[in-house]
């Protein structure tokens, strides 16, 4: 034990560098915080200015006047695309998880010839440049009466979710004992009973994953919304682009980062209070999570 | 002859088992295989049209447009700004998410918060974190400066005042922060896991043999890790060569910051050249999918192996 321990130790220099180390540690780890929180910084402290505080020259000073002046134009100016990215994300993120489960379920528990090769397709469809689809999906979109609606950018999101929501059903479900399914099988179960029976009762993590992570990227989209969103379907972040983006010169500071703020918020919440499911809905992007 | 129908009676028996899985999956392959594949081939024949007015699939160019693209003017200054956001993009983020994973391997007080401070930028979209990010990278001179140039000149560094994405070689590297800030948690969180799943056996073992602390990384743990390297590159690789919310949030369309994602847009929405959008699109399907393909193949085949 003492032989193993004093063998283990490192000579006197590397113990005084893994010294000054483990106090560096968390110092250098501190910095990073603070570079990586100065943009909601800046955010805040900026939304809250009135008007006349939100100019250049005070630009990194805490407000003398806190106001939410510039939270209330930012409401009035985004409130309808905030509706719409409710409608949309809401709706989008409830389909993909049920298709994905359905999915996920077949091709990792009732495969048939060629699944492998039906999932590598499927997981190619997650990483294409959406650009490579556009011309003929809007095209498409329009033959089928959808262009410029909110039913449109459903339909878009849930079928270009698919892969990451199958991965994702698919990943946790091979964790679930072969020996289960083929109990239910040998009773005379079907695909479907054995779905509703087996599967469904054990898939809630996979379903909080799956539709907090299509929550996400269909609240945070915004090339679909702008290729084939309409003015009255646009969602909030085709309306913060217009009003704070790079082409908004008219828009005040306070209310461009309340606009920013607030269009970020809804995301944020679930982030911070359902953390843990957003990361595994990150390590199976991964796919080898 | 008996045996052969015995074998289709037996496959037919075998179908039995797999044929209402196949079912059950058909919409999605069939939404897959239109608005994925087809719309993919469809859009390539778009490219291959040779018509730069309206969206046509037909008429074959063989090509021509694809070569053409090389002589407009702003398409060779699009992707040498592509290749350089990558660059610096995919190296900083992989640097800073396994030097910040690297800290907090051996568990830090406090760990939890530190992750949620690192990751939350993932859960914020490029259009929002823009705003911002074009306030504090505002190129003015320090005189009438906001953002990080009025802060250098506050702490008397105005040296290092600079007109971030508006320089005209390397303005795409400052456009790389705002990816970076966003990424680089993401890398954090991979390579943290990556770390910890190195056997502690293996790392005591190294220990025993005297290997110092440096050594039992160099040597046990960084060689773990090829796989979450390849899939961090694969994955940020894939995210940059397809920028665009990001650009159109801090510079719009400008040609100082043009990259192929956003000359698709402007040949589509501005120039009305469908051909020409297409023909860029599939210049990006094919950088992605050299990048992605024998990834995706490779995977799945360990998967299956293991």
């Amino acid at each position: 034990m003492t032989a193993a321990a004093s063998g283990a130790r490192p000579p006197a220099g590397a113990g005084a560098a893994a010294r000054t180390l483990r106090i560096a540690r968390p110092v250098v780890l501190l910095a990073f915080v603070i570079l990586f929180l100065i943009p909601v910084y800046v955010l805040v402290v900026t939304s809250f200015k009135p008007l006349q505080e939100a100019d250049p020259s005070s630009a990194w000073n805490l407000p003398h006047h806190w106001s939410t002046s510039g939270w209330s134009s930012a409401w009035d100016a985004l409130k309808p695309g905030l509706e719409n990215s409710v409608k949309i994300a809401v709706t989008g993120s409830l389909i993909s998880a049920v298709l994905g489960s359905l999915n996920g379920y077949v091709l990792s528990k009732w495969r048939f010839p060629g699944a492998d090769a039906v999932f590598t397709l499927f997981l190619f469809g997650m990483f294409i440049p959406y650009q490579a689809v556009m011309i003929p999906l809007a095209g498409l979109l329009t033959n089928m009466g959808l262009v410029g609606t909110i039913r449109g950018l459903v339909l878009a999101h849930v079928v270009y979710g698919l892969p990451i929501c199958t991965l994702i059903f698919r990943n946790y479900y091979v964790t679930i004992p072969d020996e289960l399914i083929e109990a239910a099988r040998v009773d005379g179960a079907g695909i479907i009973r054995t779905y509703w029976s087996i599967i469904v009762p054990v898939s809630g993590p996979a379903f909080a994953v799956t539709v907090i992570w299509q929550f996400t990227s269909m609240w945070n989209d915004f090339l679909f919304a702008v290729f084939l969103g309409a003015p009255d379907s646009w969602p909030v972040t085709v309306m913060l682009n217009n009003t704070a983006g790079s082409g908004a010169v008219a828009v005040q500071y306070n209310q461009q980062m309340a606009e920013a703020l607030l269009a970020s918020l809804p995301t944020l919440l679930v982030y911070l209070l359902l953390g843990r499911f957003f990361m595994r809905g990150l390590m199976a992007g991964a796919l080898k999570g | 002859m008996t045996g052969g129908g015995k074998g289709r009676r037996w496959n037919l028996r075998r179908s039995r088992r797999w044929l209402p899985g196949l079912l059950l999956v058909s919409p999605s392959i069939v939404a897959i295989g239109l608005f994925v594949y087809g719309l993919i081939f469809w859009n390539t024949r778009v490219a291959l049209s040779g018509k730069h007015d309206e969206v046509s699939p037909y008429g074959f160019d063989k090509g021509k447009n694809f070569v053409d693209l090389w002589h407009q003017p702003s398409w060779p200054g699009a992707v040498k700004h592509a290749l350089l956001f990558t660059a610096v993009f995919v190296l900083g983020a992989l640097l800073l998410g396994a030097f910040l994973a690297f800290l907090m391997d051996k568990g830090i007080r406090g760990e939890a918060s530190f992750r949620v401070v690192y990751l939350f930028p993932m859960a914020v979209s490029f259009i929002a974190s823009g705003v911002v990010w074009r306030w504090l990278m505002n190129p003015a001179p320090p005189q009438r400066a906001v953002g990080f140039n009025q802060l250098f000149d506050k702490l008397h560094l105005s040296g290092l005042a600079n007109d971030w994405w508006q320089d005209p070689s390397w303005g795409m590297a400052a456009m790389a922060l705002p990816a970076i800030w966003q990424m680089s948690g993401y890398v954090m969180a991979l390579y943290l896991a990556g770390f910890r799943s190195v056997p502690e056996e293996l790392r005591e073992a190294a220990r025993v043999d005297g290997a110092s602390e440096w050594k039992v990384y160099r040597y046990v743990v960084f060689p773990q890790l090829r796989p979450v390297t390849l899939s961090a590159l694969i994955i940020l690789g894939h995210i940059s060569l397809k920028v665009f919310d990001l650009i159109m949030a801090i510079a719009g369309k400008q040609i100082i910051t043009y990259v192929p994602a956003i000359a698709t847009y402007v040949e589509i929405f501005d120039r009305h050249d469908p051909a020409n959008g297409a023909t860029i699109a599939t210049y990006l399907l094919l950088a992605v999918a050299v990048l992605v393909i024998p990834y995706l193949v490779w995977s799945v085949r360990t998967e299956r192996n293991r």
